[in-house]
């Protein structure tokens, strides 16, 4: 049961803005402002209204012949003919942090802004009938779909494969459920007498059933979010080189002094149509210094190790040259997760391997591009092994899906345990309601709040 | 002219409980029908209570109603159905004697203070230029005014009764039907539909063999209905049972042609739960017997009902049908069954204080509305009852229990925003909260919230007092004392030897476990009375169960909660289908939680609806 949100103000009066692309170093970034001060905002900051819909190059000042921001593209939406129904300004930037907070900053000082919340252009868009709810899930898979797998299986969900599954669940449920109501509503006639126990065996299957589908591994949810790769190594051994050789674009300053990369930055691949998320980790070392620099470094160890911690696969990165006999350890993630990597062969007389042999390495350059295809296959296949192994389409590609699910399987197997006619009739009508949610049949305002809370693309 | 508060029209089960409950209220209260001596009568088979309908007796006792003890007045036979299932699902039920229950129910109207009944038919409504109801004619042409109108009318709305090929217009077998007010219902363009029932044959009880048949005693000691009824007083008598058989259904299907609905006579809808003997040799040709219940219908009176064969074949048929059941070979019919067609009003035109959208200040309770049974019929003048009083007296119509207080909130949830395609019946199972809407506490969930509104007396509201502060003495106690494993055992009861120190409460929830058992180790208890054991007990039985409904109600208060404006223009809503605005158009749901439950709603339509109240509320805050 989630807590009643606390009312917020009308959001029609309020103005919200949000850097609405992906966080991090871009060649562009995109600051949205809905509400009624969008205008006001592109006047004080672009010193003008562009015409309706087409874009403006302007030079972009803090309110008031503050400092200069940058120099970018404005685009103008008067509402209602707007993606949030209400007034939208865009401002597309350079998209370095320092521009995009220098920007947030001249907005947050306008009075009537506020930042936006996670999912609030969406839920504006949502309020002012820009979207529709059975819209919403699937077209925004659909939206977010990067790659082939990932669009076969929005398309899949729109089209309501899982629906139908719940929905034949739902009508087995429903038989038993009139079964053992009859029995009890209709006591005094002449019905067979065992049909709360002809209930059990079916109900049983039921729960078998739902509960072999709720054992996928995961694999529609991590389609849908793709597979995540962290990459860890000691610091300088290249990793940031590797991560840009990878995805062929600029997306990490690169330095030769160690310890440069101080956050992680993520790129999105897309391996022989899987999703996969790459994330170039801070260099993982031991810190001797005690200087305020270090101790920023500290952070971004911290982050970076709680990061590929929660990767689905490592790639751990070493320079070929000091390579030990043995892999090194203290690494975060499993060793079956972890792929071993040793960059520079290069700068390697010759690519021997040594006593790392057996850990099968990838032997890498990221400079010259040497031995990326084949690192991109091993990572391809894992990809695949995740996220369609076992031959049959994953139906449960959300955490709304899968709680309800399991709610619907927990609930029967209660069910099936009962002693009393009633008790096993109540669980069974949560069941079904648990089933029903699925569609999108009940608890209008429970699925919104986790629709809204999940869904963060209009940010 | 002469001024009354509130007037009741019809003296059926759904009437008597208006005009009283207005008069409870302190409405001055005129009950106007047809004949005073058909007020309170049975018209159908002698009992009161079942799965369900035990309930909502229950429920109208809470709320200080009278059918409750009318039929503990007037039983004869009293049963608690399904007791060998959970408490939540069992349903107080009796035989009673038609005679005494008609005098038990004129004795508590006659005794009850602002009431005025009156014989005399009603062909008209008054209205005021602007369509308020503010009035009745007479069939005498009197017109008498009132604040609000309650129009319980039964199945007498243009009632046709067919026996085989012979048919007739009547209320009910022997009265005349309501025409004035069919026309006067169809002229103020109210949505009218069409709906049949029927009944059995009626037999002499001195010529059924009862020697062969099946014997159906009551409970001993009999459960009464009402919380104030201390004992039941009549002689306590046995149903019995018999069955169809073969050759009787081989008779059935050879006169099917001259029954009416086979026939094609009649098109109307009967109840499904309910069919008639045709009904249900042409629908379960597998079955070799049908069963049925002979039941008396008093104790002087030697009619007997036989509850199961229902039918409405030519009486011939119907005698030689008799011929062929164990038992009955002989038996004499006082009266042939038949099937009654009837006009009911759409109560998708009702808000849920019954109160009809097309004309303020007129309400409709019972039968009018598309239900059948007392219970059903006395649970909505109830409500209807207190709802006119409360307008008269100038507050708002809205005393409107939800589903998740009482079954009476689910019947007329149900009606109004679904609407009927059947006559409606109460079933355990139309409550989501059932383990919660039980027969055991009724009183607790509702006579509270009937002294909140002023429908409650001083006797109920002395007794009641006294009934919960033990309750609550008694579960403060029963979670005070505590007992190890081995000191359980001791006394005999199994429990699980892991030394966890459990409550006299947690104790409960063990199967063989109860208040005697608990006793052994606790003598004090032997104190508590066994109304509250068996209370405490269901609590504890139910406690997980309960709390997770509790978590469910709060989720239905919430959607509820959005309500959606009486005067709603659905045309106005952005993102709705036309087939999601009929339905909203006819069924004008009064919250965002009842368009939910809509037949027919689709998510995406929610999702406007939603939208639109949201924005709604915005503009106004």
């Amino acid at each position: 049961m989630s807590e009643p949100r606390p009312d917020r103000p009308p959001a029609g009066a309020e103005t919200v803005f949000a850097l609405s692309s992906a966080p991090g170093r871009a060649g562009v970034a995109v600051v949205r402002v809905s509400g009624p001060g969008a205008g006001g905002a592109l006047r004080r900051i672009a010193g003008g209204l562009p015409e309706a819909r087409r874009a403006r190059l302007a030079r972009l000042r803090a309110p008031d012949e503050g400092a200069d921001l940058d120099r970018g593209l404005v685009l103008w939406f008067p509402g209602p003919a707007s993606a949030t129904g209400e007034d939208l300004a865009e401002f597309h930037l350079h998209g370095g942090p320092a521009v995009v907070a220098g920007v947030i900053e001249a907005l947050s000082a306008l009075p009537g802004l506020r930042p936006a919340e996670a999912g609030e252009f969406t839920r504006r868009a949502f309020d002012n009938g820009k979207l529709d709810l059975s819209e919403v899930e699937g077209l925004a898979d659909l939206i977010a779909a990067e790659t082939a797998a990932q669009r076969r299986q929005a398309l899949r969900q729109m089209s309501g494969a899982l629906s139908a599954r719940a929905e034949a669940w739902r009508g087995k449920l429903l038989q038993a459920m009139a079964h053992l109501e009859a029995a009890i509503d209709f006591a005094e006639e002449e019905l067979p007498e065992d049909l709360a126990v002809q209930a059990r065996p079916v109900i049983a299957a039921l729960a078998g059933e739902i509960g072999a589908a709720l054992d996928d591994g995961g694999r529609g949810e991590r389609l849908r979010a793709g597979l995540s790769v962290a990459i860890l190594g000691p610091p300088n051994v290249g990793k940031s080189s590797l991560l840009n050789a990878l995805a062929r674009r600029e997306v990490a300053i690169v330095a030769e002094q160690a310890g440069t990369t101080r956050d992680v930055l993520e790129v999105h691949l897309d391996l022989g149509g899987y999703p996969v998320t790459l994330a170039d980790t801070a260099g993982l070392r031991v810190l001797s210094e005690t200087s305020g620099q270090a101790a920023v470094e500290a952070e971004g160890i911290r982050r970076a190790r709680a990061r590929a911690e929660a990767a689905d696969v490592q790639l751990l990165v070493l320079d070929i040259r000091e390579a030990g006999p043995s892999a090194p350890t203290g690494f975060p993630g499993a060793e079956r997760d972890r792929i071993l990597v040793l960059n520079k062969a290069d700068l390697a007389g010759s690519p021997e391997t040594g006593a790392l042999a057996d850990q099968a390495p990838c032997v890498v350059s990221a400079k010259t591009g040497a031995g990326l295809e084949a690192l991109i296959a091993r990572l391809a296949e894992q990809a695949a092994q995740r996220m369609s192994g076992g031959g049959a389409e994953p139906a449960i590609t959300r955490a709304r899906h899968r709680a309800a699910l399991g709610e619907a399987a927990a609930a029967l197997a209660r069910a099936a345990a009962a002693r009393e006619a009633e008790l096993m009739a109540e669980d069974l009508r949560l069941a079904a309601r648990a089933l029903g949610r699925i569609a999108g049949r009940v608890d209008v305002e429970d699925l919104l709040d986790v629709i809204f809370r999940d869904f963060c693309i209009g940010k | 002219m002469e001024r009354w508060d509130v007037i009741v029209v019809g003296g059926g089960h759904a009437g008597c409980e208006a005009a009283a409950a207005a008069a409870r209220m302190g409405a001055r209260t005129l009950l106007l029908t047809h004949k005073l001596e058909t007020i309170g009568v049975m018209s159908c088979n002698p009992a009161i209570g079942g799965l369900g309908k035990g309930h909502l007796v229950r429920e109208i006792d809470a709320l200080d109603g009278i059918m409750a003890r009318a039929a503990d007045q007037a039983g004869i036979q009293f049963r608690v159905l399904n007791r060998s299932k959970g408490p939540a699902v069992r349903g107080p039920r009796a035989q009673a004697d038609r005679q005494l229950y008609r005098r038990a129910i004129r004795e508590h109207l006659s005794e009850q203070a602002n009431l005025t009944v009156r014989s005399g038919s009603v062909e008209d409504l008054c209205l005021t230029a602007s369509g308020l109801c503010e009035g009745v004619v007479t069939g005498a042409g009197e017109r008498i005014a009132a604040k609000a109108v309650v129009l319980t009318a039964g199945t007498f709305l243009r009632g046709l009764i067919h026996i085989g090929e012979t048919r007739r217009a009547a209320g009910r077998v022997g009265d005349a039907p309501a025409l004035g007010l069919a026309a006067t219902l169809a002229r103020l363009e109210f949505a009218l539909g069409r709906l049949k029932t029927g009944t059995p044959p009626r037999l002499d009880g001195r010529t059924i063999d009862y020697a062969r048949l099946q014997v159906q005693e009551g409970d001993e000691p009999p459960e009464p209905f009402s919380s104030l009824t201390e004992r039941i007083a009549q002689p306590q008598v046995a149903c019995h049972i018999t069955y169809t058989d073969e050759a009787g259904h081989a008779l059935i299907r050879a006169n099917l042609h001259r029954s009416p609905i086979y026939g094609g006579r009649i098109e109307s809808a009967g109840p499904r739960y309910c069919p008639s003997i045709e009904d249900k040799v042409v629908r379960f040709p597998d079955r070799t017997r049908h069963q049925i219940f002979l039941e008396p219908e008093g104790l002087k009176d030697p009619t007997v009902y036989p509850n199961g064969i229902s039918t409405s074949l030519p009486a011939e048929v119907q005698e030689a049908l008799l011929r062929s059941i164990p038992g009955l070979e002989r038996a004499a019919m006082l009266r042939p069954g038949y099937a009654i067609e009837y006009d009911y009003v759409d109560p998708r035109e009702l808000s849920p204080a019954l109160e009809t959208r097309r004309v303020p200040g007129l309400f409709l309770a019972g039968q009018i509305n598309g239900t059948t049974g007392y219970e059903e019929a006395a649970a909505q003048g109830l409500v209807a009852g207190i709802n006119a009083a409360r307008l008269s007296g100038g507050a708002a119509a809205d005393f409107v229990p939800d589903r998740a207080q009482a079954y009476i909130g689910v019947m007329i949830d149900d009606l109004v925003t679904r609407g009927v395609s059947e006559p409606y019946r109460m079933f355990t199972s139309r409550a989501e909260y059932r383990l919660h809407l039980r027969a055991d506490n009724a009183d607790l969930r509702l006579t509270g919230l009937g002294q909140e509104i002023g429908c409650i007396g001083p006797a109920r509201q002395r007794h009641f007092a006294a009934k919960a502060a033990a309750l609550a003495a008694w579960r403060a106690r029963l979670q005070t004392l505590a007992a190890t494993p081995a000191e359980a055992a001791r006394q005999g009861l199994s429990i699980r030897q892991d030394g966890i120190r459990r409550s006299a409460f947690a104790l409960l929830r063990y199967p063989g476990v109860d208040m005697a058992r608990l006793s052994r180790l606790w003598p004090e208890l032997r104190a508590v009375p066994a109304a509250l054991a068996d209370l405490i007990q269901t609590e504890a039985l139910y406690e997980g169960y309960l709390e997770r409904q509790g978590a469910d109600i709060a989720a239905y208060r919430r959607d509820e909660a959005l309500r959606l404006p009486a005067g709603l223009s659905y045309a106005e809503i952005g993102g709705l289908s036309n087939e999601a605005r009929q339905i909203l158009e006819r069924a004008r749901p009064a919250s965002l939680g009842a368009a939910s439950r809509l037949p027919g709603m689709t998510p995406a339509a929610l999702v406007a609806l939603l939208r639109h109240v949201r924005r709604a509320r915005r503009s106004a805050a």
